[in-house]
């Protein structure tokens, strides 16, 4: 994937100065979902105007892990499961800087899931984005804990035996200051909800039903990469001022679209700070080109 | 003052103004005391979900630019080894202190041991170089947390303070320097433009200046084998390549790297070596000998990782004997025999943990082995 050459000719994209260009073409299937969640990101940080030396990208292991590495920002492709914890030191070092984490459903919740439901319990100041695809893409297609109860993975050949959960109800049972769930299909109110999470203190959290055609779309026999997002589109229903738990995530049925949670609650460090005020004469002053001498 | 509480004093003495981490006996005092002096210096304290995190989170606040650090104990250690293996991959700075326990497993969590020396060294899969180093008081506590910063920003890798229960929990006396008389090492920065920084294009002596996130360079960082520019290389040269960077970083500077405390080495015909609490066991057990007459010196490993491979060979060959002393069934004894070359008989006296070791125990080793037996 190194090996890529430039491609001559090819005008300037209006996202270039976002993208480590000479690192394309990326290594996403045709018909992957994630780049629609990437471009709708990277538009959603272009609308803030802020400044991409204050942004930071973290993100796990799997498909969606690797938009760290196109991002032309501070980027940092970490540990399966554990994006969380690491943007949660970055943030707490330079709270200044705006952290992004990128996560697909297994990184996020499966091995990820106690740093999720405690980064959020926390409310630490970050945006994540969930792109949930419904299984292990990068390895396979395997089941994930988002894979639908019967669907067919590698490793669920007969049907999966087990429940998924409803990623958008836990997070906001676990405090989340904002929740929005969009199907990749609903580019426009994706693009806005990111916006929103972006601007959102706390812990913000948008998540994509997205298609995988190559591994989830085919065992299931969901036909082309179009169809499938036709087919969660065609499933979903807008209802913003439902009550999350009953925001159902059934793709035979329904999949209840739009924003939950959008609420204030002070962040881990407002508290931090709230207590230990009296003596924190030199607070924010930690970094050490701050600190005289030392 | 308590080992656990001088290692908190000596990390912020450094400059360590982030500290995650998650109770464990008998590593907690660690955490306690963070959480109570980090507010008054402006810093963070926070308590994570499990070690795991602990680990990660040091990391992101190295990378934020702000010296970080956690401490732990064996099963916490256990937990933190994939994101020690991020931060050898990443080249992050930042300290772990383990004040280690009897393993395995739960084992005896408020009885010493020295049983997580060679998972200090291959805990984490792949093929790296560490550095370790082992303090015997409050006082070194202090000391070699300050040294562990300063060797992790310098080579830019985690580094590890391999203590023990006995060392953390004694309260002896810690003196504190002066702020001035503190060596303190900061990470090198790119002094290149954005447009000419590799991330990972060494220096001379095979350290990369290293940019933080928000200094403008808009790095990239991952645990996939990567080339210069941070980007990743999917291929066995690109892997070569860079593993024998973060190898050679280590292995070409390993006499500026290695410390040890000779002590009675001249005439000596058996020599200890040993490092944490037993090497003060066997400093005892030692000085015995000489009081009975018994030609016995004694090597106290500062530095355990990187192991003085060359010290014992040059050595080996002028004794009759030579004898490691830790409380595990069997570790740094290993690399003792393999430095020595067959050039002298090797023996251990150790435990399997829960007690530190009697220095008559070292005395009666030291005294059979003078005799020619092992």
């Amino acid at each position: 994937m190194t090996t890529s050459k430039p491609v001559k000719n090819v005008p300037p994209h209006p996202m270039d100065s976002l993208l480590r260009t000479e690192r394309i073409p990326h290594i996403w299937c045709p018909g992957c979902g994630i780049g629609t969640v990437f471009s709708a990101v990277i538009a959603a940080i272009k609308n803030t105007g802020w400044d991409p030396n204050s942004i930071a990208m973290v993100s796990g292991i799997g498909c969606t892990g690797r938009m760290a590495g196109y991002i032309k920002l501070d980027s940092f492709h970490t540990t399966h499961g554990r994006a969380l914890p690491f943007a949660t030191g970055l943030k707490l070092a330079r709270p200044q800087t705006k952290v992004i984490v990128v996560s697909g459903d297994g990184d996020l919740f499966a091995i990820g899931g106690n740093h999720f439901i405690h980064a959020a319990r926390r409310n630490m100041d970050l945006t994540v984005i969930c792109v949930n695809n419904l299984n292990y893409g990068m390895t396979g297609g395997q089941q994930a804990p988002s894979t639908p109860l019967g669907a067919k993975t590698t490793t669920s050949v007969s049907g999966s035996p087990e429940e998924p959960f409803n990623f958008s109800y836990l997070a906001s049972a676990c405090g989340a200051t904002y929740v929005a769930r969009w199907t990749a299909m609903q580019v426009r109110s994706l693009r806005s909800s990111i916006s929103e999470a972006l601007e959102k203190r706390g812990f913000s959290f948008v998540e994509v039903i997205t298609p995988c055609p190559s591994s989830f779309g085919r065992r299931n026999r969901m036909g082309s990469a179009l169809e499938m997002l036709k087919f969660y589109h065609g499933r979903s229903v807008i209802r913003g001022d439902i009550d999350p738990k009953d925001a159902s995530m059934d793709i035979d049925k329904e999949i209840v679209v739009g924003k939950f949670v959008d609420i204030e609650r002070s962040t881990f460090l407002d508290h931090y700070e709230k207590f230990n005020r009296p003596q924190m004469p030199q607070w924010r002053s930690m970094h050490p080109d701050n600190q005289k001498g030392r | 003052m308590n080992g656990d509480e001088a290692c908190c004093e000596g990390a912020l003495a450094v400059g360590c103004r982030f500290f995650a981490g998650y109770p464990i006996t008998p590593a907690t005092e660690v955490a306690e005391a963070m959480s109570r002096r980090l507010p008054q210096l402006g810093g963070i304290y926070i308590q994570m979900e499990d070690e795991i995190a602990s680990m990660a989170a040091i990391l992101g606040a190295s990378w934020g630019g702000v010296k970080s650090m956690t401490s732990t104990s064996g099963p916490g250690f256990s937990l933190m080894m994939e994101n020690i293996g991020l931060g050898i991959c990443t080249e992050t700075p930042c300290v772990v202190c383990n004040v280690q326990r009897a393993g395995p497993s739960t084992g005896l969590p408020t009885a010493a041991g020295q049983g997580d020396m060679m998972q200090a060294r291959w805990g984490s899969h792949g093929h790296y170089e560490i550095i370790a180093l082992s303090p015997s008081s409050p006082q070194e506590m202090f000391d070699m947390t300050i040294r562990a910063f300063n060797l992790s920003e310098y080579y830019r890798l985690p580094v590890l303070v391999m203590a023990d229960e006995v060392v953390g929990h004694m309260n002896e006396r810690v003196i504190i320097p002066r702020e001035e008389d503190i060596e303190i090492i900061n990470r090198r920065k790119p002094t290149v433009s954005r447009e000419d920084y590799l991330p990972y294009e060494a220096d001379a002596d095979g350290i990369a200046p290293m940019a933080n996130c928000g200094d403008g360079y808009r790095i990239h960082v991952t645990g996939l084998t990567h080339d210069e520019r941070g980007y990743p290389a999917m291929n066995a040269k690109a892997h070569e390549q860079m593993v024998t960077r973060l190898v050679g970083k280590i292995r070409n500077n390993r006499d500026k790297i290695i410390s040890t405390k000779n002590f009675y080495l001249d005439d000596a015909e058996v020599v200890v070596v040993s490092y944490g609490i037993s090497a003060r066991s066997s400093m005892k057990a030692v000085r015995d000998a000489r009081n009975e007459g018994i030609k016995a010196g004694l090597i106290k490993l500062e530095t355990v990782w990187p192991f003085p491979e060359e010290l014992i060979r040059s050595l080996a060959p002028q004794v009759k004997a030579l004898i490691m002393v830790e409380i595990n069934g069997g570790q740094m004894v290993l690399e003792l025999e393999r430095s020595a070359r067959g050039a002298c008989p090797v023996s251990l006296v150790g435990n399997y943990g829960g007690a530190i070791l009697h220095p008559n125990l070292i005395l009666g080793a030291i005294s059979k082995a003078v005799k020619g037996k092992t």
